[in-house]
């Protein structure tokens, strides 16, 4: 048996592969936080109760309609943003020439609201959804015995990432989502619909929240209250990465799950703080986040 | 002149008013009014009139509580030093959170104070001198100057008061001074300031420590009159609900708070019947079950604020009764 | 009214906030014309250009396109009337390169095709050169090409222009002279707003003095001369 820091291999590698798991999801939700931001200047504090409507809609879709995991990864994060625009155009949309602390408030309504109806429902205790049976099971890889479905969230979600961040900073499509982020005023002076492109920016903001629900489903306790918890440390992953870049935002959110993995290794106690803790010293040093480009 | 006099016979009568309330209604849930009347004043003072929206304010509140708890169930210490150690306690953290947050703007401001309350909030969860989950139950209330038994709540109830008035005085006092007036600049326009000289942080920071130990006072009264001290007073749902008390109240208006915490406390409380006498007024069943579902009710009463009513209660009403009053006097 | 006025401003009020801005604007652009609108700094020219397009708060008042009215339609449909605007600060996108800057702005025109991106590298060949680097990391003059360059391609027929002069080199200077010279001759109608007089002067066919949010004179440029005194002293020069 081989021995890091007194530690076994094995069991080093599997909790790197579930902190890099929560990375994955910090990145996810980070990812379309900075996106609404960007464009809305709007802190989505209802993305982690939207993150819990997907796992609720993949565990609905299932429990319901017999509806598969693999159809559930695209029907719930195309239901819920839907379900997403519609809170932009019926709701978020009237604050826009406000300071952006009331996008925060409301938010935080619906979340509340979203939390309420749905433990009013179900109450507190978790659904359990089982992994799609091809992703089951371990592979033994020698060095250590790979979950299959954890390590299919780690790929899914950094496909995901990539693919936008690719289509964000790449394509002509991402150059009006860049522009717009820059000064909408002028996206919208040459000619761009502008307030579709908010509605179309927001409800993809929360596909990925939606998204990363689905894939959450197997692995975290489906409960009306999983989204906030999960939320809060989104934002302080965004303190210390910044929300200004894409790619900063996803390599923070995977980067803080590896510290938070290993942290749960050595440091057990700490595990539940490290990030708040990671985010102190930042704030003490580097002021400006990481990947600091703000606005 | 006359707009004063007649500020202080509403005040004076305010306060004979509260002298006379526990007559007829019960101590203990006019104590926990004050005691929250008192948090929302405090936060008030940080965001309405320094502009910064702190979103783990319930640090303050649930913290102190825990110390002064401690200190009067474990440590045997007095009343008075017991409420001190928690006030203490939290002016502590609030140096500590505020430190750290002051050093972003705007909406990240916000979050810092947010994800760090989170942070002390899983500190206290794991924390053995709290009780985690179980909470700390049993708390004495001692005596006040080793002579007053406030084990009998109507005596409670006047210190209480007491306090709470005097907190209430001095926070009129701050924000009506030199100190206040900078603060409102800071939120007004805060370039300004720094173009006038003004060490815009040092302002800001002492304006959280303020408000944090304002906050600590509360909470520390509270758990004397409760008893008791559990983690969902240092949960950020409790955060959320201070912010709410201040925007139903009205943000920025000195009696905003006030009138916030006791809609919202009453509210709480009595959900459960408005329900009902909503369900049989409409004839809507739905209503019935609204007992259960106190945070979806808040987080409506949050929507319809942001987006019909930002100016709170106290802020759309005061306007109209200062005409009425100038239509009267003509 | 004749489809031979391309823009015809009449009683144009803005506001940002509760500042009131422009106090009844009027001024008519005919197809073709070139129009400089000149003043002290303050007087609301640059107002004027964003309120025609909505980018201020509140405007009253009458803005006809070719004819069409547009005080109370969103920006984003007002441009698509035919209208191209080059801002002040140029806005270029400092996220975007400079040829994604120049790919930006859609087709704002049914019926005009606007250049297309090889007609505008041969008429700007230092775009064509820096297209892939960051928009704003190219010299002023060449962000003040591509601001306008990026509306040419549109097909817009109105361009709206702010201060295209500003800080630049006086042989850029020039170039942007002759520019507007070539797209006068193309047909394009063109309102500037130019604190440089000696730039705007041998290329406006009309001018208009803005003062205090309204045009309180109008000059031809045959008038130029006799005028300049009234001028000097209206500009404080």
């Amino acid at each position: 048996m081989i021995l890091v820091f007194g530690i076994p291999l094995q069991v080093l590698l599997t909790q790197l592969l579930l902190g890099l798991v929560n990375g994955a999801f910090y990145a996810m939700l980070s990812l379309g936080l900075a996106i609404i931001f960007g464009l809305l200047n709007v802190i989505n504090f209802a993305h982690g109760a939207l993150f819990m409507m997907g796992a609720f809609a993949a565990w609905m879709g299932l429990e319901y309609l017999g509806i598969s995991y693999w159809a559930m990864l695209v029907i719930a994060p195309l239901l819920i943003g839907l379900f997403g625009i519609l809170i932009e155009r019926t709701l978020l949309r009237w604050l826009y020439r406000l300071d952006h602390l009331y996008g925060l408030l409301l938010t935080f309504g619906i979340t509340l609201i979203l939390e309420g109806l749905f433990r009013a429902y179900y109450g507190v205790s978790g659904q359990p959804y089982a992994a799609p049976a091809l992703l089951s099971g371990a592979t033994n890889l020698g060095f250590m015995v790979l979950p299959n479905y954890r390590a299919w969230v780690v790929v899914a979600s950094l496909v995901v990432c990539f693919a936008t961040w690719y289509l964000i900073e790449r394509t002509r499509m991402g150059s009006y989502l860049r522009a717009g982020t820059e000064r909408p005023d002028m996206v919208e002076a040459f000619g761009v619909n502008m307030p579709r492109m908010v509605m179309l920016t927001y409800g993809f903001g929360v596909a990925l929240a939606a998204l990363a629900g689905v894939l959450a489903a197997p692995v975290m306790q489906i409960t009306p209250l999983m989204g906030s918890n999960l939320i809060i440390t989104v934002f302080a992953v965004v303190v210390i990465g910044g929300m200004g870049s894409i790619m900063g935002a996803i390599l923070t959110g995977l980067l803080l799950g590896i510290i938070e993995g290993l942290t749960r290794v050595f440091y057990p106690e700490l595990s539940a703080t490290m990030v708040f803790i990671i985010m102190a010293v930042v704030l003490l040093l580097r002021p400006a986040g990481l990947f600091g480009r703000e606005k | 002149m006359e707009q004063k006099v007649n500020k202080k016979i509403a005040y004076g009568l305010a306060l004979v008013a509260l002298c006379v309330l526990p007559l007829y209604i019960y101590p203990v849930f006019l104590m926990k009014l004050l005691c929250l009347a008192l948090f929302a004043c405090a936060f008030n003072l940080l965001v309405g009139y320094t502009g910064l929206l702190s979103f783990g304010h319930a640090t303050f509140l649930g913290g102190a509580g825990y110390f002064t708890g401690y200190a009067l169930k474990s440590l045997g210490l007095p009343f008075e030093l017991s409420v001190l150690a928690g006030v203490g306690g939290a002016a502590l953290l609030g140096l500590a959170m505020g430190g750290l947050a002051i050093r972003r703007q705007g909406i990240y401001f916000t979050m810092i104070t947010l994800a760090l309350s989170q942070m002390m909030f899983f500190i206290f969860l794991q924390a053995p001198f709290t009780g985690g989950e179980d909470g700390m139950q049993g708390v004495p209330r001692g005596w006040l100057a080793g002579m007053l038994n406030l084990g009998d709540d109507m005596n409670l109830y006047y210190v209480i008061l007491a306090i709470t008035v005097a907190a209430f005085a001095f926070i009129v006092r701050v924000i009506h001074s030199p100190f206040g007036q900078v603060l409102r600049v800071i939120k007004e326009n805060e370039p300004r300031a720094i173009s006038l000289g003004y060490d815009v942080s040092r302002y800001k920071l002492l304006a959280f420590v303020l408000s944090a130990a304002l906050s600590g006072l509360a909470g520390a009264l509270k758990t004397v009159v409760l008893g008791l001290e559990t983690l969902s007073d240092v949960h950020w749902t409790m955060s959320g609900m201070v912010v709410l008390m201040t925007l139903v109240g009205g943000l920025g208006t000195l009696l905003g708070p006030v009138v916030g915490a006791i809609l919202i406390v009453s509210l709480e409380n009595r959900l459960g019947e408005i329900g009902h006498a909503l369900a049989r007024f409409s004839g809507i069943e739905f209503f019935g079950t609204l007992g259960q579902s106190v945070t979806t009710v808040i987080g409506f009463i949050f929507v319809v604020c942001v987006l019909a009513f930002r100016r709170g209660l106290v802020g759309e009403l005061a306007p109209m009764l200062q005409r009425l009053g100038r239509m009267r006097r003509r | 009214m004749s489809a031979d006025i391309a823009l015809a401003v009449e009683g144009l009020q803005a506001w940002y906030g509760e500042s009131h801005v422009l106090h009844g604007v009027d001024f008519h652009v005919r197809r073709g014309e070139v129009v400089t609108l000149l003043g002290r700094n303050g007087a609301g020219r640059t107002t004027v250009l964003r309120a025609i397009l909505g980018l201020t708060g509140q405007r009253k008042g009458s803005v006809r396109i070719g004819g069409v009215e547009a005080i109370r339609r969103p920006t984003y449909r007002i441009a698509h009337l035919g209208v191209g605007y080059c801002p002040e600060e140029r806005a270029i996108f400092s996220s975007l390169s400079a040829e994604e800057n120049l790919l930006l702005p859609p087709r704002v025109s049914r019926s005009d095709a606007g250049m297309s991106i090889e007609a505008i590298y041969a008429m700007f060949p230092n775009l064509a050169e820096r297209r892939h680097s960051p928009g704003t990391r190219l010299s002023g003059g060449e962000q003040q090409m591509l601001a306008v360059a990026r509306i040419l391609r549109t097909g817009a027929r109105l361009l709206l222009l702010d201060e295209i002069s500003e800080g630049l080199a006086p042989i850029i200077v020039q170039a942007l002279a002759r520019m507007i010279i070539a797209l006068k001759e193309q047909g394009y109608t063109i309102v500037m707003v130019e604190q440089n007089f000696r730039f705007a002067a041998p290329l406006a066919d009309r001018f208009y003095v803005v003062e205090h949010g309204r045009v309180v004179t109008e000059i031809g440029a045959s008038e130029l001369e006799e005028k300049t005194p009234m001028l000097n002293e209206l500009l404080g020069v």
